[in-house]
């Protein structure tokens, strides 16, 4: 039973790797570019949807939207002004670096606005605990709708990709830039609104991540960020399911590791997952293989 | 005449040699007159090991062209392997400077072989994954070193996970390393000098690596490393190469940084001191050392500086508070405008019109030293 429950704390986390990862997947997969501050604009969300609830009283519910309209305008801002003027430079460690300093500059100047207390989350999820088992078995509210809208999340993605205009010209500009725009289509636009996207997703991550960890500091986003791109690895990186089934292990491993073994080496063992994976098989479980060519 | 015949690399070493020695006593005559403060003289171990670690991420990020995220966990290894001999050796070699030679040495020693560990599985990756790789082990490190206690007597060193007590040691033993408390009881042998005489061997070692064959080899898998491999250079064996000289260099680093503190936890060596090392490296000019070691000294020592400034005219401690903030801020910003500035297509034709005339060379040729 304890086992159980403890599986069904790895699901909640995982789900919310999961959906994380879903963002990053996405904005690896199109624009090919390892986007370090997925994790802060998680954590943008997570104060947006804060304030919105606490200093303007709106709805829950209304605060998640809220929080999704910030983080995405937050993307493409970031987009336009540090990433665009770097898609075609010579090196591709400068978009990296860049990348790593957009992270830096969302945390510090969050730091600098919210200070480094951290702040009680109100849970968004205003739904009653599962009890199975003569209750022995808890299941949260947090953990049914986190698990639920991962699948909504990625069954709606995997639609738009595949059967609207502007998936397809996703694929398209993630196979070949070049040919891509010989095609008539927006490169620009197209890399924008992948990164719309994903930032949209990171807010109601952040959201899910604050409603099961009820606090939050400008430091929240980081490491649940830096973890989801090892599910995303995990699982195979521009893979959408890969990214759900990447999460959800990533999660399990987590909490059986912080119950079994020892809480502070969990952030090791999952650290050393992703270099297991990356050893034995780069691609991750649903990965493609893919050839360098000249 | 002598001088006329130095070529232009040797021209360009003893300039960047004679800038360290000329440091060294402009600063020996300031602590010499007293116009350096104290709190500025206890900063230059930090500068000394700041520009040591620059120097040796640069030879990753600049000369090998991958990206390291984990360069505090180099430092982190030799740090606690370095500080636990001295602890361990305290009673038993006397002579100081032979006791840190050896703490020195057997740091590195121990970060190159982590290094090589690591850098076997991990540089068949590139770009992207190779960054994250190196960012996880940084993690794996310092977390491990979080969870050990080791301790010393008679019978020679005790391990253990859970804490002092379980040691089970005998009545003299000392504990070395108490797990999230970290190392305690250090002789605090580093020193200014000792410091300079590090940088010239860095130095001395990096630069010589870079105008090798071996270092041509190295910036040929940087620049194509398909071509590389065509014209015969063993690409694994030189990416190892130098990426274990840089986390040996890191180790030594970390020997030198630890010993001027009392006692030291893991948790120093994290992510962010990775990447302010990062910040040095890309605002020296990522390839440039001279550029490292200046990126190095300055945005060390102006924050500082600028804290001790302000507080004098305000007397305002939340002084100290908002610099403390805002240093990482004004970091990110260069990182991404250094980026921006440096890389970017657009960008470069713009700042090429605009100061094309006053600069005659511009064949775009990367700077090596």
């Amino acid at each position: 039973m304890k086992f159980i429950s403890f599986l069904i704390d790895g699901i909640n986390l995982g789900s919310v790797y999961a959906v994380i990862a879903l963002g990053y997947t996405m904005v690896y997969g199109i624009a090919k570019m390892l986007n370090f501050a997925h994790g802060d604009v998680i954590m943008v969300g997570g104060f947006a949807s804060f304030f919105a609830t606490s200093a303007m009283g709106v709805n829950p519910l209304v605060s998640v939207l809220i929080a999704m309209v910030v983080c995405t305008i937050l993307g493409i801002v970031i987009e336009e002004l540090a990433y665009r003027p770097l898609r075609n430079a010579a090196s591709s460690l400068a978009v990296l670096i860049t990348a790593i300093g957009v992270s830096y500059f969302l945390q510090n100047t969050a730091l600098l606005i919210f200070g480094s207390a951290p702040k009680q989350f109100n849970s968004v999820v205003n739904i009653p605990m599962l009890m199975l088992f003569d209750g022995r078995i808890k299941i949260s509210g947090e953990t049914m709708v986190t698990v639920i809208s991962c699948i909504i999340i990625m069954v709606c993605l995997t639609l738009f990709i595949h059967k609207t205009k502007s998936g397809q010209a996703m694929l398209a500009v993630s196979e070949d830039k070049g040919a891509a725009k010989l095609m008539g289509i927006n490169v620009n636009f197209t890399i924008g609104l992948t990164f719309a996207i994903g930032s949209g997703l990171a807010a109601i991550a952040g959201v899910l991540l604050c409603s099961t960890y009820p606090t939050l500091s400008p430091y929240t986003g980081s490491m649940p960020g830096i973890k989801a791109f090892v599910a995303a690895v995990f699982g195979g990186i521009g893979s959408i399911p890969g990214a759900f089934i990447g999460g959800l292990l990533l999660g399990i491993i987590e909490i059986l590791s912080k119950a079994y073994i020892s809480s502070q080496l969990s952030d090791a063992i999952v650290f050393g997952v992703l270099i297991l994976v990356l050893m034995i098989k780069p691609t991750g479980i649903l990965g493609k293989k893919l050839q360098e060519k000249v | 005449m002598k001088k006329l015949t130095l070529n232009k690399q040797t021209k360009s070493n003893l300039i960047t040699y004679g800038i360290i020695v000329i440091a060294y006593f402009v600063i020996q005559i300031m602590i010499a007159t007293h116009t350096m403060s104290y709190h500025m003289q206890g900063m230059l171990v930090t500068v000394c090991s700041y520009i040591i670690l620059a120097v040796s991420l640069n030879l990753t990020v600049g000369i090998l062209g991958e990206l390291s995220l984990g360069h505090a966990g180099f430092m982190c290894v030799g740090a606690f392997v370095g500080a636990s001999f001295s602890i361990c050796m305290k009673g038993i070699i006397t002579f100081t400077p032979l006791r840190f030679f050896l703490a020195l040495l057997i740091g590195a020693l121990a970060a190159g072989i982590v290094g090589i560990l690591i850098g076997t599985p991990v540089l068949r990756l590139k770009g992207d994954y190779l960054a994250i790789v190196t960012l996880a082990f940084g993690e794996i490190i310092k977390n491990v070193i979080n969870v050990i206690y080791m301790g010393i007597d008679k019978n020679g060193l005790h391990f253990s996970t859970k804490d002092t007590v379980s040691l089970g040691m005998e009545e003299d033993g000392i504990a070395v390393i108490k797990g999230a408390q970290g190392v305690t009881g250090m002789p605090q042998d580093s020193n200014f000098t000792i410091g300079i005489i590090l940088i010239l061997l860095t130095l001395y070692i990096v630069l010589h690596l870079i105008q090798s064959r071996d270092g041509r080899a190295i910036m040929s898998i940087r620049d194509n490393q398909i071509a590389a491999e065509s014209v015969g250079i063993h690409v694994s064996k030189y990416k190892l190469l130098a990426f274990s000289i840089s986390a040996a260099l890191a180790g030594m680093a970390g020997v030198f940084y630890i010993h001027s503190f009392d006692n030291m936890s893991s948790s120093v060596f994290d992510y962010n001191l990775s990447i302010s090392i990062l910040v040095f490296v890309v605002l020296g000019g990522i390839g440039s050392i001279r550029g490292s070691i200046i990126a190095a000294t300055v945005l060390t020592i102006l924050p500082e500086l600028l804290r001790e400034i302000l507080y004098s005219i305000s007397k305002d401690s939340n002084v100290s508070q908002v610099i403390t903030n805002s240093r990482m801020l004004i970091y990110s910003i260069i990182l991404i405008v250094m980026m921006i500035f440096n890389w970017s297509p657009e960008v470069k034709e713009w700042t090429g019109k605009f100061f094309g005339k006053f600069k005659k060379n511009k064949s775009g040729k990367k700077e090596v030293a």
